[in-house]
């Protein structure tokens, strides 16, 4: 597998989304191209390539491209099986990555929420952000990390899944969104495994080089808060 | 060993459908309990603490939940009778278009089913131009994956139920013989297929639901 193989992947250098693809293929030491896309001016491929959403990231694999970042996890996974395996084998197990994957997703979005509200509404939005962490630190406990804590060797470049790779791409840069909305997102008491898991996952080579990085990403942050931009 | 099987699900869930229908297509034999979302059983807030919703497929003690991912534990758990295409571009594009029907395509048409007669004409753009779209997937198809049921099918299977009955609550025809050919055809295909007709839930039941789902969303909408 993979013997002629033109990969190439459109996306945003500050994008979460994108983040998980990168990181996805880096641990899979997929050799691909990378296109810095600007989605204040759509390019004709992005337009060509994923029509419905006009979004990045698009893996475009032997000029077929596939959309949405957690579809191209699994895409990976699947068209390329060798090397860390992103998805257990097991069907439960599968099940159950999968339920939490998009759990983290919602995190996410419960995050842009915090991010777009006012003072005002921050309160209940940052009520929900907790929360969703709650429920993960909880449901991700007994299936992840059954010894309660995160152990040295779970944490390895060569181990990581999808979940590591979602964890990594949307808590990652925590301090850079508690810096630029003034908030306390990722809490070591109220999280306690969370937040090691994270730490854990942020000092690894990959997830480094793969981070946008701080100072560049936190002036973002602020400058598209300014400016009301909707995450 | 016998193996069981256990489905919670509602009379109208359109999500537990999905499931009845795959079991149904593997010829699986399961239990079904019939929840009530008003007062949830025990068993289902122990099988699914985070969110507490319907359908939970409960293997052998183990439970699955979000019905796209049951009906993928299904498809790798049982395996004859495929559900999902085996190559990996394929099976990524039947997921990206299960995805576009869950949140485009029902969060359009559910718009345009609470809106205000004077906001219908917008949010009948909306949901016309995502049912554009299925109908170009289905073009030279008669189900969505070719000549039998699979993923897809059973994914957007809510439209072939709960669209003409939007339509009759809000005396409006959405999908049309002349506007969405392929859609319509799809549609009456998939009605009438042995393993989908005998499952749909009661119409009379579904229309006073909906009728009154409709009534409380747009007193609740705040005048202008």
């Amino acid at each position: 597998m993979g013997e002629e193989s033109k990969v190439v992947l459109h996306g945003m250098w500050s994008s979460p989304f994108v983040k998980r693809v990168e990181l996805a293929m880096k641990i899979k030491g997929i050799p691909f191209e990378y296109v810095e896309e600007e989605l204040s001016n759509k390019s004709p491929l992005i337009l060509k390539y994923n029509p419905v959403h006009k979004k990045v990231p698009i893996l475009v694999h032997n000029g077929k491209p596939v959309c949405e970042s957690l579809l191209i996890l699994e895409y990976i996974d699947e068209t390329w099986p060798s090397g860390p395996q992103l998805l257990p084998k097991d069907p439960y197990q599968r099940a159950k990555v999968r339920f939490w994957a998009a759990y983290i997703q919602q995190l996410l979005t419960s995050m842009a929420r915090l991010f777009n509200d006012g003072k005002e509404a921050q309160g209940k939005a940052l009520e929900e952000v907790h929360e969703k962490l709650r429920n993960l630190e909880d449901g991700v406990k007994e299936f992840y990390f059954p010894e309660g804590s995160i152990s040295p060797d779970h944490v390895l470049a060569e181990k990581l899944g999808i979940l590591d790779i979602m964890m990594s791409a949307t808590l990652g840069p925590f301090k850079a969104h508690e810096e630029a909305f003034n908030v306390k997102i990722l809490d070591p008491e109220k999280n306690p495994l969370i937040f090691s898991w994270v730490q854990a996952l942020i000092q690894l080579p990959v997830v480094k080089q793969t981070a946008p990085p701080h100072d560049k990403y936190l002036g973002l942050l602020q400058f598209l808060k300014q400016s009301g931009f909707k995450f | 060993m016998a193996e069981e099987v256990k489905l919670f699900r509602t009379w109208s869930s359109r999500y537990s459908l999905r499931i009845v229908w795959a079991l149904k297509l593997k010829g699986i034999e399961y239990e079904t309990i019939f929840e009530d979302l008003t007062n949830k059983s025990p068993s289902l807030l122990q099988y699914n603490p985070t969110h507490g919703k319907v359908p939970v497929l409960v293997h052998d003690g183990k439970p699955v939940c979000e019905s796209l991912v049951i009906l993928e534990y299904v498809d790798e758990t049982w395996k004859h009778n495929p559900l999902l295409p085996q190559d990996p571009y394929e099976k990524s594009m039947a997921r990206f278009w299960a995805n576009f029907g869950d949140d485009k395509l029902m969060k359009s048409i559910s718009q345009l089913f609470i809106a205000h007669e004077k906001d219908q004409d917008v949010a009948a753009v909306a949901a016309l131009e995502n049912l554009k779209i299925v109908e170009e997937q289905l073009k030279g198809k008669k189900f969505f994956h070719g000549e039998t049921i699979g993923y897809l099918d059973l994914a957007f299977g809510w439209i072939a139920n709960l669209v003409s009955i939007l339509e009759e609550i809000m005396s409006l025809k959405l999908v049309d013989g002349e506007r969405f050919p392929h859609l319509s055809s799809w549609i009456q295909h998939f009605i009438d297929a042995p393993v989908i007709r005998d499952c749909w839930p009661p119409r009379d039941k579904m229309i006073i639901k909906y009728q009154v789902m409709r009534e409380k969303y747009l007193a609740a909408a705040t005048p202008k």
